[in-house]
């Protein structure tokens, strides 16, 4: 597992993400994705830096068919920042660091 | 010698600025590469390569960007993760502004790639990500036994919809011309697909759907006759543009936006170098790119010296 980032399944997403106090960024992504291991160090620095304000997650779309289809996730990695239940911003491929800085930053 | 901060700065991480870097580190150069996201560029994306050679199996294009990023740590190559924001190469110590600072260098290569070229359809900005994509490896598994259509008649667009075929239950392969410009091979393999159908002589027109990719227009370039196909996702591999637009034209660049370059890497700047699928170049793989980077690594290396003396 990821180093400060917390496993979301499909019945623990309502909970962990949608009644989190705290925003949330869910890294939808898949074993077999090459992009999506390559922006994993990214997201575990951001989590680093980030992780007092910020909730860190991620979802397994191979074994959480279900939140994926909720959200028409159709390519990964996908990045969904939530906030109070509500979709804030939405990143679908891999982009610099930075860009994911200044969103949260917003946040 | 005027006091700089690297004696050689490399900007881009896939194969080409990896080779330049493993020579420059391995010749002990005072150097740094900038990757503005993660090392491997386009090969991240590949699903598998079997035309580079080492592999007589082939791998996956991730695999193949560990191993090179292995390779060059074990010379203590230091990569930064930052963004080249602006260039300038009017002095002969030239200045490359990054998101958080300015390093300065006499010598710089310049190996940022290209990016998957878009169509520039309708459609194509509002379904990105919801069934429009460049990534079969990423986002193949999301269309199992649907109908796709893929856009292109090139090495990669041939490869990918064979590895889409894995999934889907048909990939319709669009091309604008009669014939493959893929390697003999791969054109072989995909005419021989029961589930790959080609439609020649078209291009695809508009992208269209409720929520996600529902509909695609295709048109037959010699007849004009338009006919709409039900699809699930489309897949684009229309060729690649350069990233280029951070230089502003500081160097000569060619009408396709590409860097002209020397046979010796050099650029319109002495002291400027361009390798790989970033500079003009008859062939776009990463074995040329990584031959790109050494030519380029040991032109910067000449440079240097020179500018010692």
């Amino acid at each position: 597992m990821a180093k400060g980032i917390m496993e979301i399944a499909d019945s623990s997403f309502d909970e962990e993400v949608l009644r989190s106090e705290k925003p949330v960024l869910v890294d939808f992504w898949a074993p077999w994705c090459g992009p999506c291991r390559a922006i994993e160090p990214l997201v575990e620095e951001l989590a680093e830096t980030f992780g007092d304000k910020f909730k860190f997650t991620r979802c397994n779309v191979d074994e959480n068919p279900v939140t994926p289809t909720k959200f028409g996730i159709k390519s990964i990695p996908t990045l969904i920042f939530f906030k109070e239940g509500k979709v804030l911003d939405k990143i679908v491929g891999i982009v610099p660091k930075s860009k994911l800085e200044e969103i949260i930053t917003k946040v | 010698m005027k006091s700089v901060d690297y004696e050689l700065v490399i900007i881009g991480g896939g194969p080409a600025g990896l080779t330049a870097g493993l020579y420059a580190a391995r010749g002990g150069l005072n150097v740094i590469l900038i990757e503005k996201i993660v090392p491997g560029g386009q090969v991240m994306i590949s699903d598998w390569i079997e035309n580079y050679p080492g592999f007589p199996e082939g791998l996956s294009g991730p695999d193949l960007v560990q191993k090179m990023t292995e390779q060059v740590k074990r010379f203590d190559l230091n990569i930064e993760n930052n963004e080249v924001v602006s260039v300038d190469f009017s002095e002969p110590v030239k200045q490359i502004t990054l998101n958080d600072k300015t390093i300065t260098s006499h010598t710089i290569i310049i190996a940022t790639g290209a990016s998957p070229k878009k169509l520039g359809v309708p459609g194509e900005d509002i379904f990105y990500g919801k069934g429009i994509s460049s990534c079969a490896t990423c986002d193949g598994p999301f269309f199992k036994d649907s109908v796709v259509a893929a856009v292109g008649g090139g090495d990669t667009a041939v490869q990918e919809s064979l590895f889409l075929t894995k999934f889907v239950k048909k990939v319709y392969l669009i091309h604008r011309r009669d014939k493959l410009r893929a390697a003999a091979i791969l054109q072989k393999r995909a005419l021989a697909n029961e589930k790959i159908e080609m439609i020649w002589d078209s291009v695809l027109t508009d992208i269209s759907g409720l929520t996600t990719v529902e509909n695609i227009t295709v048109q037959n370039v010699k007849t004009g006759d338009k006919t709409q196909l039900s699809v699930d996702g489309c897949f684009v591999w229309v060729g690649t543009i350069p990233n280029t637009q951070f230089l502003a034209n500081s160097v000569k660049l060619d009408e396709h936006g590409f860097i002209i370059a020397g046979l010796d890497a050099e650029t319109s700047v002495p002291g400027v170098f361009a390798a790989g699928d970033v500079r003009n170049t008859p062939l776009r793989q990463i074995a040329t790119a990584v031959g790109d980077g050494a030519i380029a690594a040991i032109s910067a290396e000449n440079y240097i010296e020179n500018v010692k003396k």
